[in-house]
Parts: C-alpha cells; sequence; structure tokens
C-alpha cells in the first residue's frame, strides 16, 4: 500500500503528458486539415493554379520537358504530339511562370528524369522580377515541399515589388509557401463546397501540362493593338542569369535545350527581343525555334485558332504548333518514337481516352450554351 | 520587431531556449542582450538616449545613497542634541533632494525634448508665429522604445531611493536590465524596483506547470490581439478617417468597435508580456481587472492600465497634495471657499494636474489632454456629487447591485467610451462632432441595412467579433467570481486543451499576413 501511492501517481502523471501529447497532436491534425480546406483548389474558373501538382501523377518519364508560361500549356498538346510522332513530353508550366521559376521547376523534374530534350519558351525573359504575388502563388503552390521547392519560392518572392497591376507594395514570407495556412487562413469567411470536396484529391485538368480550350475567339491582324515602344528592351540581368543556369543545367544532365517562341500575338515580341534571343542561341549553340515566324507556314489562323484573341491557342492552333514542334523534334533531334512500347501505350492510351472525352464535353457545352462553362475540367 | 511577427516569436523562442539551457548565472546577461536586440530593432540610433536615462538614475540613486549615509555617519558621529540631529537630518535630506530633483530633471529633460519639444515649439508657433517652416525646427528623431515606460520606471527607482524604500542599486547592469527589460518595453505594466529588480536578476528554475501558464495566457493574448483587436481596426478605419460621413449611429457604432479594439490590443499585449515574463519565472503586476465591469470611472481607473495609475498615485498625486504651494494656497483660499471645499481642495488640484499629466503621458497632442482632462472633469463631477448619489440610494432604497448595477456598468462603459474617441479620432474638434452627432444625427438604420458591412469586414467577421467579445465577457465572469488561475490549478489537459484551442482560432481568425496591415499595439505608441 505505501509503494502503491508514488505508483499511482506515477500513473496519473504519466495519463496527463498523454493525455497533453494527444491534445497537441490533434491541434497538428487539424491545423492541417484546415489547411487543405483553406488553400484554393483552382477547380473551377481559373484553373492555372491547378496545373504544376499534376506533374507529380506521371508514372512514367518522357522525352521531352517543355517549360515556360503559358505560351506552353496553351500552345503544345502532348497527348496530339503522341499520337502523331510517339514523343512523350510533359509540358510543365503556368501563368505567367517566370525564368527562375521555370529554372527550379526543370531542376526538380531533372532530379526525377532525364528527357532527351528540354523546350523553354522565350516570352518570360521580358521579366527581371516578380510581378504578381497570385502568380507567384499559382506556379509554386503546386510544388511538393523540397529543396528546389524553397529555391523557387526564395527566388521568386515579392520583397517590396509593386504588384504589376495595383501598384502595391508586396512583402511575401517563406513561412506563407512553406504552411499555406498563414497565407490562406483568411479565407475561412468564403468558403464553398468546391473547398470540401477537393480537400483530399484534385480532378485533373490538363493533358500532361496542356491546357484544351476547343472555344475560338480569333482576332483579325488589324484589330491588333498599337505596338508600345519600350525605354529598353534589353532582357534583364537576373532573367538572362538564369537561362544561362538552365543551359548549364541541361548540360550536366546531357540534355538538350531547344528555345522556342510560341506564336502568340499579345503580347508583342518585340524584334529586339528576337534579335537576343538569337544571338544567345548562336553564342551558346542552341536550336531556337520562333513558331511566331512559322505561323503561316503551319497554317495558323488567328481568326479562328485562338480562344482569347491572339493570346493563347485553342485545340485547333495547339494541334497545328504541336504538329510543328513535334515535327522537328522528331526529325531534327532523334526524338523516339514510343508508340510500340507497352507500358507506354498503355499509360498514353488512357491520356487519348481523357484527351477525346475532354474535346466532346467542351464541345456539347460549346453547342448547347455557345460558350465554356467549365473550360473542360471534367469527372 | 512586432509582437505579432514571425521574427519575434523566434526570437521569443531563441531567448527562451537560451535562458533555461545555460547555467543559471547566465540568465540576467541573456535578458541584457536580448533586451538591447529588442531595442535596437526599433532603432539602433536611440542607445545613447536609454544609456543616458539609465546612467543617471543608477548614478543618481548612488549619489543618494551616500549623501545619507554620509549624513547619518557625520551625525552619528558628533555629540548632538535631539533637535540639532533632526536639523542636521533635514539638512542632509534637503542634500539629497537636490540630487534627486537633479535625475529626475535629467531623465524627464530626455522624454520632454524628444516627445514634447515638437510639439511645444507647433503650439509656441500657432501663437507667435514665429517661423513659416517650423518642421526645419522639429527634432526629427524616432521616440526610443518604451521611453514613456522606461524613464517613469527608472524616475520611481530614484525617487525610492530617496524615500528610502530600499537600498540603492550599486550594480549599473541590474539598472539597465530593470529598465530596458524587453516584454515590458512594448506597453508596461510598470514595475518597481523593489518589486522586479531582484527577480530579474534570478536564478530560476524551469517550471513545466509555471510555462504552461504562460503559454495559455500569451495564447490568450495573441488571441485577442490578431482575432480581435486588428479586426475590429478594418472597419474602425474608415470610421475614424471620415468622421463627418459616418456620423449618428455610426459614431455610436464606433465607441463599441473602439472599445472592443482597445480592451483586445492593451490586454492582449500584457497578456502576452505577462506571460513572456511567466515563462523565464519573472511575475509582472498585473494591468487589468475586468475594466468594462466598472460601476464609474474612478473605479475604472483603479481597473484599467492599474500600474500606470499607481505611478502617478505614488510619484505624482500623494506628493501633490501634500507640497507646500498647494497647502499654503489652499490656506488663502479657506475664507472664500468654506471650510469643505477648502478640505477637498488639494485633491482636487492634485486630480486636475495628475490627469493632465496623464493626458500629455499618452500623446503630445491637444486630443490627448483633452481626453485626460475629460476624465477629470466626470472623476471631480462625481466626487462631488456623491453626496447627491448617497441620498438617492437611501432614499429610494436602490442597491448599486442587480438592475441599477448594470445600468452603472453601462452607463460608464458609455460614458468612457465616448471619453476614449478623443484618442480615437486624434482629434479634439472631430470627437466632439462625433460623438455630439449621436445626439443630432438619427440613423439608426445604418446599423440593420447593411452599410456597416461596406466598412471592410463582412457578416462572418462581424459574427466573429460578437463572439469574441462574449468569450471574453464569459471569462471577465469567471475571473470575477474566481480567479482564472485559481480556477484553472492542476488542470493540465484543460490548459493545454485551451492552448490548443486558442492557437488554431489565432492561426484561422487571426487577421494576420497578406491583406492584413500588421498594426503596431496601441500602447506601443506612447
Amino acid at each position: 500500500m505505501k509503494n502503491g501511492v508514488p505508483h499511482k501517481r506515477a500513473g496519473r502523471a504519466a495519463l496527463t503528458a498523454a493525455a497533453i501529447l494527444a491534445i497537441a497532436l490533434a491541434a497538428i491534425l487539424t491545423l492541417e486539415l484546415l489547411s487543405r480546406l483553406l488553400i484554393p483548389k483552382y477547380m473551377s474558373g481559373a484553373l492555372d493554379g491547378a496545373f504544376i501538382a499534376e506533374y507529380y501523377d506521371e508514372t512514367l518519364p518522357h522525352d521531352v520537358l517543355f517549360v515556360g508560361d503559358c505560351e506552353v500549356f496553351s500552345n503544345i498538346s502532348p497527348v496530339a504530339m503522341w499520337r502523331e510522332y510517339g514523343i512523350t513530353s510533359y509540358v510543365r508550366g503556368s501563368a505567367q511562370q517566370l525564368v527562375w521559376q521555370s529554372y527550379w521547376l526543370l531542376s526538380e523534374m531533372l532530379a526525377h528524369e532525364t528527357p532527351k530534350a528540354v523546350v523553354f519558351n522565350v516570352l518570360s525573359l521580358k521579366y527581371n522580377e516578380p510581378q504578381k504575388e497570385a502568380y507567384n502563388r499559382i506556379t509554386l503552390d503546386g510544388m511538393k515541399l523540397s529543396k528546389y521547392k524553397l529555391a523557387a519560392i526564395d527566388a521568386s518572392m515579392m520583397r517590396g515589388e509593386r504588384d504589376a497591376d495595383t501598384g502595391e507594395i508586396v512583402e511575401e514570407s517563406m513561412l506563407d509557401y512553406i504552411f499555406p495556412i498563414f497565407r490562406y487562413h483568411s479565407r475561412w469567411s468564403s468558403l464553398s463546397f468546391e473547398d470540401v470536396k477537393y480537400m483530399f484529391y484534385r480532378d485533373r485538368v490538363t493533358h500532361s501540362g496542356y491546357y484544351m480550350r476547343v472555344d475560338a475567339n480569333g482576332i483579325s491582324p488589324d484589330e491588333l493593338p498599337a505596338v508600345r515602344p519600350l525605354d529598353d528592351y534589353t532582357f534583364g540581368s537576373t532573367a538572362m542569369e538564369y537561362l544561362d543556369k538552365m543551359v548549364e543545367l541541361c548540360e550536366s544532365h546531357g540534355v538538350e535545350l531547344i528555345l522556342m517562341k510560341a506564336p502568340s500575338l499579345v503580347p508583342h515580341w518585340y524584334d529586339q527581343y528576337e534579335a537576343q534571343i538569337d544571338a544567345y542561341a548562336e553564342a551558346h549553340g542552341l536550336r531556337y525555334i520562333n513558331v511566331l515566324e512559322a505561323a503561316d507556314e503551319i497554317g495558323i489562323d488567328y481568326e479562328t485558332d485562338t480562344f482569347d484573341r491572339g493570346m493563347h491557342m485553342n485545340l485547333s492552333g495547339a494541334e497545328k504548333v504541336t504538329h510543328y514542334i513535334g515535327g522537328i523534334l522528331a526529325e531534327e533531334f532523334g526524338i523516339p518514337d514510343r508508340r510500340g512500347e507497352a507500358d507506354y501505350a498503355s499509360v498514353w492510351s488512357e491520356k487519348e481516352k481523357f484527351y477525346d472525352e475532354m474535346i466532346a464535353a467542351q464541345e456539347k457545352e460549346l453547342s448547347e450554351l455557345g460558350h465554356l462553362v467549365h473550360f473542360g475540367a471534367v469527372g | 520587431m512586432l509582437y505579432t511577427s514571425v521574427e519575434f516569436l523566434a526570437f521569443a523562442l531563441i531567448i527562451f531556449a537560451l535562458y533555461y539551457a545555460l547555467p543559471k548565472r547566465c540568465q540576467p546577461y541573456v535578458l541584457l542582450a536580448s533586451s538591447a536586440v529588442f531595442f535596437a530593432s526599433y532603432s539602433i540610433y536611440n542607445f545613447p538616449f536609454i544609456i543616458f536615462t539609465i546612467t543617471v538614475s543608477w548614478g543618481g540613486g548612488l549619489i543618494i545613497a551616500r549623501v545619507f549615509d554620509a549624513g547619518e555617519r557625520a551625525i552619528s558621529g558628533l555629540e548632538l542634541s535631539r533637535e540639532e540631529k533632526k536639523a542636521a537630518r533635514a539638512r542632509v535630506r534637503r542634500r539629497a533632494k537636490l540630487v534627486t530633483a537633479a535625475a529626475v530633471t535629467a531623465d524627464l529633460c530626455v522624454l520632454a525634448v524628444l516627445k514634447y519639444y515638437n510639439f511645444t515649439l507647433h503650439n509656441i508657433n500657432s501663437i507667435f508665429r514665429f517661423s513659416d517652416n517650423e518642421s526645419d525646427l522639429f527634432i526629427k528623431i524616432a521616440l526610443p522604445l518604451g521611453i514613456s515606460f522606461y524613464t517613469f520606471m527608472c524616475v520611481g527607482y530614484v525617487v525610492d531611493v530617496y524615500r528610502r524604500k530600499y537600498k540603492a542599486e550599486k550594480n549599473p547592469l541590474r539598472i539597465a536590465l530593470f529598465a530596458s527589460y524587453f516584454p515590458q518595453l512594448v506597453q508596461g505594466p510598470f514595475s518597481r524596483y523593489d518589486e522586479t529588480g531582484a527577480q530579474l536578476w534570478g536564478p530560476h528554475k524551469f517550471d513545466g506547470d509555471r510555462v504552461s501558464y504562460a503559454v495559455l495566457r500569451i495564447s490568450w493574448g495573441y488571441f485577442k490581439k490578431l482575432v480581435l483587436a486588428d479586426r475590429a481596426m478594418i472597419a474602425l478605419t474608415p470610421l475614424i478617417e471620415s468622421p463627418d460621413v459616418y456620423r449618428g449611429a455610426y459614431a455610436l457604432f464606433a465607441i463599441v468597435l473602439y472599445s472592443l479594439r482597445i480592451y483586445a490590443d492593451f490586454t492582449g499585449g500584457i497578456d502576452i508580456t505577462i506571460g513572456i515574463s511567466e515563462a523565464l519565472g519573472i511575475r509582472l503586476k498585473e494591468n487589468f481587472v475586468r475594466p468594462y465591469f466598472s460601476k464609474s470611472i474612478a473605479e475604472y481607473w483603479r481597473r484599467w492600465h492599474i500600474t500606470l495609475g499607481d505611478w502617478f498615485r505614488e510619484y505624482l498625486f500623494y506628493p501633490l497634495s501634500i507640497a507646500g504651494p498647494v497647502g499654503k494656497l489652499t490656506k488663502k483660499l479657506k475664507p472664500r471657499l468654506g471650510a469643505g471645499f477648502a478640505k477637498r481642495f488639494p485633491v482636487y488640484v492634485s486630480t486636475v494636474i495628475v490627469w493632465f499629466v496623464t493626458g500629455i503621458w499618452h500623446g503630445a497632442a491637444w486630443n490627448f489632454i483633452a481626453w485626460g482632462m475629460a476624465n477629470c472633469v466626470v472623476i471631480l463631477i462625481s466626487q462631488e456629487l456623491s453626496p447627491l448619489y448617497e441620498k438617492f440610494h437611501a432614499k429610494t432604497g436602490i442597491s448599486e447591485g442587480g438592475a441599477w448595477g448594470a445600468f452603472m456598468i453601462v452607463r460608464t462603459y458609455f460614458l468612457m467610451g465616448a471619453i476614449r474617441m478623443f484618442d480615437c479620432y486624434k482629434s479634439v474638434p472631430k470627437t466632439f462632432s462625433a460623438v455630439g452627432s449621436i445626439f443630432t444625427t438619427w440613423n439608426p438604420n445604418v446599423l440593420f441595412d447593411g452599410s456597416i458591412m461596406k466598412l471592410g469586414l463582412g457578416a462572418a467577421d462581424y459574427i466573429l467579433l460578437i463572439a469574441g467579445a462574449a468569450v471574453i465577457f464569459v471569462v471577465g465572469i469567471l475571473g470575477e467570481r474566481k480567479e482564472l488561475r485559481d480556477r484553472l490549478c492542476g488542470r493540465y489537459v484543460l490548459r493545454a486543451a485551451l492552448t490548443a484551442a486558442l492557437i488554431v482560432a489565432v492561426v484561422v481568425f487571426g487577421a494576420y499576413g497578406m491583406g492584413y496591415d500588421a498594426s503596431q499595439f496601441i500602447y506601443n505608441q506612447f
């Protein structure tokens, strides 16, 4: 009995400690669940924020990786490339994806696979500093936590820069990226059913990174906005530094780096930009494909092949661009046709099925409503 | 380094770890170094000012002690009659008084020059118009962090040594730590050297029970500051910026919102301060005892910013009440005022001066002076009318409990809320105009027709504010009956659960991060 009292006390202390530990764990779990609830899901309306994360669902490596901004995700269709050339590719691009973001995304991908070629779209070289926190988020939130993500955040964070649209000074914090609940907690008062539905999974919204739009909203040459002269056409030092890094990265992995300019008419691609890319490609022995210059040869009709008046290709335009790029990749770079390989054929046939279903769904919606509502996000 | 910044949380955690990881003899030096870092994080160029105040107070205290000791030795070495000894002691006291006055003046001069020079110059210039570019003559130095707090604490120390309440401190580092202890720099509470001097120097053993209380208190503080005070500020900002637009019921709404904001802000900050100190083993004085439960303004001031009130009572009110000139004036006026009022006259004079100083202590601006004087007027009137109140209660049999008590509480809340608008609008005419509009503009519909939803807060935010205020109210009621600390004694699991709930609430509902402006604690500006 004498020894029983201390034992009882020790037992009670252990129980208390266990209860406190359980409470701490419950609090952490609650915060994790709340974080999942509060972060934006990008499953309707603007889907861009869902693009980057879809790469992690890929099961087989790719022979070609495309990186860049919206000019890659809306202009290159990996499924069309597979169908026509048997080339396995993936597009890792998001809205206004900056050069350093493309570099770190590419670094992350090259840590897991070694493609034969990487195609980088050069439009984003015109930005030498981050433009908007929202665009940073769209690209970076989808990355899994890794040293690449941390480096991408560090390179992208706005530290007193002004928002490109509002002019407000923006101060971002690394902590907000690592623990997104700190950034998105204020969404508690505007949550929707979508936030609950997609807490633990997301629908697939791209086709190996390609953002499909079957609708058309064209532009004729005489409707193009006036070209605004710039004070300085020189690409910024930070942007070029990351292009250099990309060249080195590809060299170190034995990967061919190809530069590309998509055939978008807006924003205007200045001759001075073109000259710099030409000179850079020549100096570094890189192939530079300016699809904009080849638009007529490809057969792009800007009145029917874009969905937003010359900025982005629709399905029709994207398949034309893909046909052109795919041809170069197959013929000049000898990217193999893998249609005969069973494992690839199986994965890509599933992708084709999803691709065709989305085309059908979008066309149906277009014919019924006259416009797209879901932008093809099916399932 | 804002209390609400991640940097501060990291800073506090590092200090906490070092404080208990290093040998105990290092603890005061950890606190000194961290206080220096914290002070420097606001402005490194202000170090000379705080060092000057510390040096003057420490040196002044030592000289005062020496004057007394030398005098005592001299007196005891001589064979003097009782009267002669008394006279000699009076001479010693006068010398010590001179040193005290010199040290206190030097301390206050720094505060006066840095905080009040520009204000004084501006007012003199508005009368005499001697300069068209008065801003060229202004001192352009940011106020040292916590100058109003550490200066008053140092003055208190010097006066206490003179009053021989305790011995003068020989170690200047101890005075440095007493004056610059970082949690207190932000918004107090005021301490006396005999309360915290020895505590600050340690040593302190880690005590898990104490730390768990501390973490709960800190979480409660952050809840009040981030979830309630900073959220209320979002809707208050347009109300304050455009009092000409937001009149009548809006002004009444501003009173309610500001009373929530200032309470949550100030008490939240003090909770964090006291919590951090408790985690380090240092007990600071409580600064609030549920002030909104007060039945009169006098009672309110015994419950709100208690340590400031104590300081003024101890070092200004009492000395003034018994000061020679006040006594002489009272004697002179006695035949005119009558014996009854003359008896109260010294108290009233002291009250007026104390409230003037209290006002200007809060800020070098007329709105603060008006705020102080408004408090003073209400307190003096209610004091003068107290016989009438007593008669009323005696005649009607209405006690201060029950419904009448509740009425008194509500009355005090709104009266204090109206006075507080001098601080909120930061302008005397705007305050009069806005508060006056409550009685001249009849627009209660704006409170219910969705107009208040256009002030930057949505319905969910208002529900959160109401729920938060209700939680504070319930906690207040519970605390009024039995101290919360006692209620939570031995209930470790409950404490952990409350802490976890508060942390989750702060993370989710806090008005922080992108889209919100990190705001200073209100009292940090004083």
